[in-house]
């Protein structure tokens, strides 16, 4: 990009006082790109896995029960929630909606809380049925 | 920046009239991703287990069978088109641009055909003894 490096740039992304709206549009796009990476890449792991047979499927088990499997699908989970509920809320700005001041900070900070609930729900649902 | 010419366009600057599909193919995977991604979590959760024979013999049901692999397209797509927006902002130089499309590309395409492919085999082939 052509530009005088004598002159200032606008200090665009220091200046503001962070809140849930600058959170949750960070976190979308951080969550967004770590399921693209780790999460698709578990996915077709776990299935070519399941595809070569048991002792490739045996060898997958280990590592998803090892206490750092555990780490990366709870962080995977937490992060398709979180993606999923901003991924809703730019639905609805897609049509326009919910951009006043405190209508935009509310339903960022309840996409957020929301994703954490129900993390915490399906993981519970999960060590409850199994341990 | 591309200035609208046509030697800008030529050098991929500029618009290239393909936004509005871009964008909209996001909302249609996204939409896509929110519906087969809860219905797999859910099936995951409900299974009686996740050992191996129980996970093939699931998974080769035409019923789920052709859901994973809607599913394999639809967050492959996504993704293809989210990390190309991600990569456009903070990817400056050209060649590494070039190059990571390129990446890109080879991953989304490559990872979807892998996914594809090992549901195909449990769903004709069955268990491995
Ligand atoms: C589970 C698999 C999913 C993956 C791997 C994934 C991945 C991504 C990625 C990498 C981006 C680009 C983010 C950026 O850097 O700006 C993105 C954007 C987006 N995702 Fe997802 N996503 C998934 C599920 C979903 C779901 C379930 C929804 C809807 C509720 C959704 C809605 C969106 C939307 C609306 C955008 C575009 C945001 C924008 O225009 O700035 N995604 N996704």
């Amino acid at each position: 990009m052509a530009r005088t490096s004598s002159r200032p740039l606008s200090p665009h992304l220091t200046i503001w006082k962070w809140g849930p709206h600058m959170l949750i549009s960070i976190l979308h796009r951080i969550t967004g790109n770590g399921l693209a990476l780790v999460g698709a890449m578990g996915l077709v792991w776990w299935l070519m896995a399941a595809a070569m047979g048991p002792e490739a499927y045996a060898t997958f088990v280990a590592c998803a029960t090892h206490p750092l499997g555990y780490v990366v699908m709870i962080g995977l989970t937490w992060s398709f929630f979180q993606h999923l509920f901003s991924g809703l809320r730019h639905f609805v700005l897609d049509m326009g909606a919910g951009y006043e001041l405190n209508t935009n900070r509310m339903w960022s900070i309840a996409a957020t809380v929301a994703a954490v609930l129900v993390t915490g729900f399906v993981w519970l649902f999960i060590f409850a049925e199994n341990f | 920046m591309g200035n609208g010419t046509g030697i800008g366009r030529v050098r991929g600057l500029g618009s290239a009239r393909h936004g509005a599909h871009h964008w909209l193919a996001q909302r249609y995977t996204a939409v896509g991703n929110l519906l087969l991604v809860l219905w797999l979590i859910f099936s995951l959760l409900t299974m009686p287990g996740l050992d191996y024979e129980s996970v093939v013999g699931w998974i080769a049901n035409p019923l789920v069978a052709v859901p994973m692999m809607l599913m394999i397209v639809s967050i492959f797509w996504h993704l293809r088109l989210g990390m190309q927006v991600m990569l456009e902002d903070y990817v400056h130089d050209k060649g590494l641009a070039f190059l990571s499309m390129l990446l890109l590309n080879f991953y989304a395409i490559g990872g979807a055909a892998a996914g594809i492919f090992a549901i195909a085999k449990i769903a004709f082939m069955g268990a491995v003894e």
